[in-house]
């Protein structure tokens, strides 16, 4: 086990040498708050945000994994590694999961340049954004050419990795329903590329046509994702995607709204951290937990409104001498 | 502040296709709150060892019903040496596997291994007590 203080030196220069087991074990530490998580981060940042992720979003079922098996397959084939990045929801009533998208990516498991990473969503402390937002910071950091990150496309998990996507992919199928369901899902927002997967079923071609006339509603946007059709099972349409993907990546750049993302993603961040840190040192290391506890039957019985009593633990703890009530 | 889970990986090795036995086992133990990545059926001791290494797992879990458990524990067990993770990472399963094998097994340094019918709460309890041991 690596977790003494001075051995994250070796895992560190593990993850920036492209070693996989260096790379899981930082990747565990980050995703268990273990002790390291911060050193570990901030010394493998510079090395990351290249503009080379990926996320690949969509119903379950609708191929994604196979889809990444092939898209990886295909990366592979021009002698690029790839990193890739599962993730499925954690059961909120077990806190367990099952993590069954190796199953599909038979075709690249045991290729040295892949790395295959499944990840549950876990808790909703800090939000899933950021977390797998820092796991996919170790991927680019090991320096692969390509870094997929595969989501079921459900609520908030996929727009928090649309977040932290260079690209997005959205899969849909023909029996995923029509497009007018998936732009009730918030996937028709979030995604640069669309594909039509399993292609050879009925109502593929109705598919396509439908997602094109939404997106047609979509104004404003420079870009103007394409969609494709793909049958991932046999590795038809792959190329196209392929070509997509860097298409969009070489438009972000040129048009600025790489950078654009870069900046707002860097915003967010620092200010979690700073969230982060403040809010853990009020409620935990400053007993503030407590005190709430305290205050709570009163609220209960009507006595207090929760905002005087965030007004006199805020002054209390001299983070704040009032609430501004002039707000909204 | 940690959020330890325990992590298994739950595969078939070799060629039968009876993988009801791991899907039933893979479902007890998330339930009981563990992280389960399940890889399914036909999985040679490389894939497993490959899988359990980027996984980081605490346990790989093995259903072997065709009676080459002779051959594909030790396998496995062979490639933990050599990836550095053996007595790191807990190797169990169950299956089809007569009492002298098991024995046999362990000696060579599996943990506990189970037979048909056993219960998955026997299974659960015996992973989370290893795992308590060990931290």
């Amino acid at each position: 086990m690596v977790s003494e203080a001075g051995n994250h030196e070796a895992l560190i220069a593990g993850v920036l040498n492209g070693e996989w087991r260096a790379t899981a074990r930082a990747i565990s530490i980050i995703e268990n708050s273990e002790a390291g998580r911060v050193e570990i981060l901030s010394r493998l940042y510079p090395s990351g945000r290249s503009g080379r992720v990926c996320g690949i979003t969509g119903p379950s079922g609708a191929g994604k994994s196979t889809l990444v098996d092939r898209l990886a397959s295909h990366y592979r084939g021009a002698d690029e590694r790839v990193g890739i990045l599962c993730v499925d929801p954690t059961s909120p009533f077990s806190g367990g999961a099952l993590l069954g998208d190796r199953i599909r990516m038979n075709e690249i498991v045991l290729d040295p340049g892949v790395f295959i990473r499944s990840m549950a969503t876990r808790g909703s402390r800090g939000g899933l954004g950021k977390a797998a937002r820092e796991v996919i910071s170790v991927l680019e950091a090991t320096g692969t050419e390509q870094v997929l990150v595969e989501t079921v496309g459900v609520g908030q998990v996929e727009l928090d990795i649309a977040e932290a996507a260079d690209t997005v992919v959205v899969v849909l199928v023909p029996e995923s329903g029509d497009g007018i369901q998936a732009m009730k899902a918030g996937l028709m927002e979030i995604g640069d590329v669309f594909v039509v997967n399993k292609a050879d079923r009925d109502g593929a071609e109705g598919l396509r046509i439908e997602i094109e006339s939404v997106l047609g509603l979509r104004t404003g946007r420079e870009w103007r994702p394409p969609v494709l059709t793909t049958i991932a099972s046999e590795g038809r349409g792959i190329t196209e995607l392929a070509d997509a993907i860097l298409s969009h990546r070489e438009w972000l750049e040129v048009s600025g709204e790489g950078e654009r993302r870069r900046r707002s993603r860097i915003m967010s961040y620092v200010k979690e951290i700073v969230q982060d840190a403040l809010a853990a040192s009020l409620w935990e290391e400053g007993g503030y937990r407590r005190q709430l506890e305290e205050y709570l039957p009163e609220i209960l019985e009507g006595r207090r409104d929760p905002f005087s009593v965030a007004e006199d633990i805020l002054a209390a703890s001299g983070m704040l001498e009032s609430l501004n009530r002039d707000s909204d | 502040m940690t959020e330890k889970k325990i992590r298994i990986l739950v595969a078939k090795p070799g060629l039968d296709g009876h993988d009801r036995g791991a899907k039933v086992v893979a479902a007890a133990l998330r339930d009981a709150g563990m992280e389960v990545i399940y890889t399914g059926l036909r999985q040679t001791p490389e894939m497993i060892v490959n899988a359990a290494v980027q996984e980081d797992v605490d346990v790989i879990a093995l259903s072997i019903l065709s009676g080459a458990h002779l051959t594909h524990f030790p396998a496995v067990l062979e490639l933990m040496k050599e990836q550095g993770i053996i007595g790191e990472v807990l190797l169990t399963g169950g299956g089809i596997i007569p009492e002298g094998d098991i024995e046999a097994l362990k000696e060579q340094g599996t943990g506990q291994l189970f037979g048909p019918g056993t219960n998955t709460r026997d299974i659960v309890e015996y992973i989370r007590n290893w795992h308590e041991g060990r931290s």
